[in-house]
């Protein structure tokens, strides 16, 4: 108890140290959006066990859903906070590499045949081909902004133009479908397995980031690059070869998504797929209060804000706002997001707490 | 002599979390004065000019300029009312040109005469014989003109209070002497100068009166003539300063065995930095430094050595064996540790703490997968704030909160955890208070006397006359001498630097 006294009297109150938290307007937000669902429809969060149309036990609800269809969104916030962090930039390419990639893990898996009847290659072989395809394409984004130094989102707009054309001529413009069942697993359901797989795959991709920034340097180099590349290049670090690195990740990042949603679909739509999830997946860095010029990070806050992107996505379509209509809502709420978690709001927020404990003494 | 006082400050208080930066200081300026404001780091000089200029807002007292109470929120506030300030760190925009820089924020409309602004610029750098041109890019200027860029636009507002916080640390002797003629000149027209640095010498040479902090507290205010500068000193301190003159003689010199071959050995290097190929070697246990005028290669000279500049030629030996130094990593594996000349630069890493910017380099050698332990990074930040008493709230306040004085003992401390066998310091005395100043002089005497090797490069030949035992002397860019014994006079250094025969 006594230590508890010291570093209350020293880091203000219990309130103050809260709000001064970076992970506190993501899951602030994150509880008003879920408070706001529970209010208009408490039924919203329950979860039911239903039979899918291969007749297997899933699971489904609202809270389901979001966490189903925030996977995509979680992992690439990973790459996404990574890149901020040490170029001071943004990859505004991720949603034409993810129609890259997929297409390419759909052209190896059908070969030449666009309906084919058996695969033409294990599923594990395509997604490791169209894996490396994406991190390839990460380290030419890479490349152009440490190498040449390009600003990232003029080095990513190259890839914004022309990756969907990329993506369709690699299948010749075809739209292949892929029958195979066990196709559909990784995007859907595991017979046997309730839960939806994108969170399992989601959640195998935090724990991985999770790791490598606790058991390697990751965090320190990217910090100290993104913060002083002079300086970090004078404590032996190589700035350059860091910024790709975070691009590399970024693309495999986006080769993972991408698995996830052709699977989902089981084909592909050029023009559609992934479309815009670049710009949520900057908005879920920027939400989670970490800074768009790079430097610090906190990867934990990123993932947050992509859910907090998904749960206010997913409530829109549960009240039935028409699909056109959904940006300009959306971005109601980003606005007020983004203004609270903005550093002049915070400043106040926090100044507010000393004020009411100074009330309280007296 | 009441309706002499331009400035006065009663009573300014300042609070940061964790540090009363400011208690209850009083000021007081009078046109036509130079007057100079002292204190160690940490004493509350830049918090107390920053309150002043409206970078800070204070939490209590008076500011009166002219008779009249001002409320000053902002540094536009300040320059609406006449003060004027050029800081210790160089803040203009390095990617605008020289005219923009000085004219920036100044515009009445929106319509700029950029070529009446260049000539206007031109003009003035004419007169304060600033060598550039308006309409040159700051940033291909070097680090004193850039100062002196930022003195003409200070001059050039129509200025009651012109605040100058350490304006010389990055400047040459004729350069200071120039600023001087201005400063002596801009005091003949009635403008009171607040002169902020650390050279005893410049103090006593223009300035008028003295202002002592520290602590965040007012010592007193002095006439420079009545005050003895060894009471001067112990005033800053708040004790009596040992003999500076004489800190070599307290450690022995470490003594190399016969014949062992040079740490460090070069033949001949140079780099992309514009530096002729120079021969260098170094012995065990040896302070040598290298000297010159600001410009004259000395930085370029350790930069090449430590592989900071792309370096394009010459032969490198450690202890004898030739080895390969292309980038800072070859060298830190060499056991070659460098403390950069631009701490703001290419030392610091800004909003990371202070235990950060410890473990950095030497995490980089231990390598990508084997980071610290979390307590380990506590255990060597505490014990290295402690060993170099460097003042911050915490071990994990971000370096950037910290004084000058105190970011440069971090990133010490940064070199001094990776073991090295070699030490470059160059200019690790800069814009510091005269107490850590003696500090790192006694660190580095010490250091060697256990046989770490040391190059030391200072602006203040003083320093290195009192800590190396060997001098380089660089002139444009080339090695021209090497002296060393009875040759390490003031006179014989000077005449060497300025190519005269005898």
């Amino acid at each position: 108890m006594g230590t508890n006294k010291v570093s209350k009297s020293k880091e203000g109150s219990l309130l103050s140290r809260m709000t001064r938290n970076q992970m506190f307007i993501p899951l602030a937000a994150l509880a008003a959006l879920l408070l706001f669902n529970l209010i208009l429809d408490p039924s919203s969060f329950a979860i039911t066990m239903d039979e899918n149309s291969a007749g297997n036990p899933v699971l489904s609800g609202f809270l389901i859903n979001i966490l189903d269809n925030g996977s995509e969104l979680a992992i690439l916030a990973i790459g996404m906070t990574l890149v901020t962090a040490a170029s001071g930039g943004q990859d505004i390419s991720v949603g034409a590499a993810i129609a890259i990639s997929g297409s390419v893990l759909l052209r190896v898996l059908c070969g030449s045949n666009t309906r084919p009847e058996t695969l033409q290659a294990p599923i594990l072989v395509a997604f490791l081909v169209a894996f490396v395809v994406a991190m390839l394409f990460g380290a030419f984004n890479g490349v152009l902004v440490a190498v040449f130094r390009i600003q990232p989102m003029v080095a990513t707009l190259i890839l914004y133009t022309a990756g969907r054309s990329i993506a369709s001529w690699v299948n010749n413009n075809e739209l292949p479908i892929i029958g195979e069942p066990s196709f559909g697993y990784f995007g859907g359901f595991i017979p046997g397995i309730p839960v939806p797989t994108p969170i399992f795959i989601a959640i195998l991709c935090l724990v991985a980031i999770w790791l490598v920034l606790k058991f390697t340097n990751l965090r320190l180099y990217t910090q100290s690059v993104g913060i002083n590349e002079n300086s970090a290049k004078l404590n032996g670090l190589n700035p350059t070869f860091i910024k790709i690195l975070s691009f590399v990740i970024l693309g495999a990042c986006v080769g993972v998504a991408a698995l996830i949603k052709v699977s989902r679909l089981a084909t592909i739509n050029y023009g559609v797929i992934a479309k815009d999830i670049e710009m949520d997946a900057i908005l879920a860095v920027a939400l989670g209060g970490n800074a768009l010029s790079g430097g610090k990070f906190n990867m934990a806050a990123s993932v947050v804000g992509a859910y907090v992107i998904q749960c206010l996505t997913t409530t829109l379509y549960k009240f039935k706002v028409p699909s056109t209509a959904l940006p300009a809502y959306k971005a109601v709420v980003v606005i007020l997001l983004v203004v609270l978690s903005s550093p002049v709001v915070r400043a106040k927020l926090s100044a507010l707490a000393p004020q009411a404990k100074r009330k309280e003494a007296a | 002599m009441e309706e002499n006082i331009v400035l006065k400050m009663r009573n300014i208080h300042k609070s940061f979390p964790g540090v009363r930066a400011l208690q209850g200081v009083d000021f007081t300026l009078r046109r036509g004065e130079i007057h100079a404001l002292m204190g160690e780091n940490g004493a509350g000089k830049s918090t107390l000019i920053k309150v002043l200029t409206g970078v800070y807002s204070k939490d209590e007292g008076q500011i009166n300029l002219d008779g009249k109470d001002e409320a000053i929120h902002s540094p536009q506030d300040a320059q609406r009312v006449g003060i004027s300030t050029v800081y210790q760190e160089i803040t203009l925009c390095p990617n605008l040109s020289v005219a923009e820089n000085m004219y920036i924020g100044r515009g009445k409309g929106a319509v700029q005469n950029w070529k009446k602004m260049n000539a206007d610029a031109d003009q003035i750098l004419t007169n304060l014989g600033i060598p550039a041109r308006g309409s040159q890019q700051l940033s291909s200027c070097s680090l004193a003109v850039q100062q002196m860029v930022a003195i003409a636009r200070a001059v050039d507002t129509d200025c009651k209070v012109l605040i100058l916080d350490e304006p010389t640390s990055s400047l040459d002797e004729q350069e200071v002497e120039k600023l001087f003629t201005l400063m002596r000149d801009l005091r003949e027209k009635g403008v009171g100068i607040i002169f902020v640095t650390h050279f005893l010498d410049q103090v006593y040479e223009v300035c008028d009166r003295i202002t002592v902090m520290r602590d965040g507290k007012l010592v007193g205010e002095f006439v420079t003539e009545e005050l003895p500068r060894v009471q001067l000193v112990s005033k800053m301190l708040g004790k009596e300063l040992d003999d500076l003159s004489d800190i070599q003689g307290e450690y022995s010199s470490y003594e190399a065995a016969e014949g062992e071959a040079p740490v460090f050995e070069a033949k001949g290097l140079y780099s992309d930095s514009g530096i002729k190929p120079f021969d260098f070697d170094i012995k065990k246990g040896e302070v040598n430094g290298f000297t010159g005028l600001l410009g004259s290669g000395r930085s370029e000279s350790v930069r090449a050595i430590f592989g900071a500049d792309r370096v394009l030629g010459g032969e490198v030996k450690m202890n004898g064996k030739p080895v390969k130094i292309a980038k800072p990593i070859d060298a830190m594996k060499n056991g070659i540790a460098y403390l950069p000349e631009d701490r703001k630069r290419d030392g610091i890493v800004g909003d990371l703490s202070v235990r950060d910017n410890i473990i950095l380099a030497n995490q980089v050698l231990k390598g990508f997968l084997k980071p610290y332990k979390k307590s380990e990074t506590y255990k060597i930040a505490d014990e290295y704030i402690k060993l170099l008493s460097i003042k911050t709230a915490s071990a994990d306040t971000p370096i950037k909160s910290l004084s000058g004085g105190n970011q440069q003992k971090v990133i010490l401390a940064r070199w001094l955890l990776t073991h090295p066998e070699y030490l470059i310091l160059d200019e690790p005395t800069r814009g510091i208070d005269v107490g850590t100043k003696v500090d790192i002089q006694k660190l580095v005497l010490k250091l060697a006397s256990e046989g770490m090797s040391v190059t030391f490069i200072s602006s203040e030949l003083d320093e290195m006359l009192r800590t190396c035992s060997r001098l380089m002397v660089m002139r444009d860019r080339r090695m021209v001498g090497e002296l060393s014994g009875e040759e390490l006079k003031q006179s014989t250094v000077m005449n060497t630097i300025a190519g005269g025969e005898k």
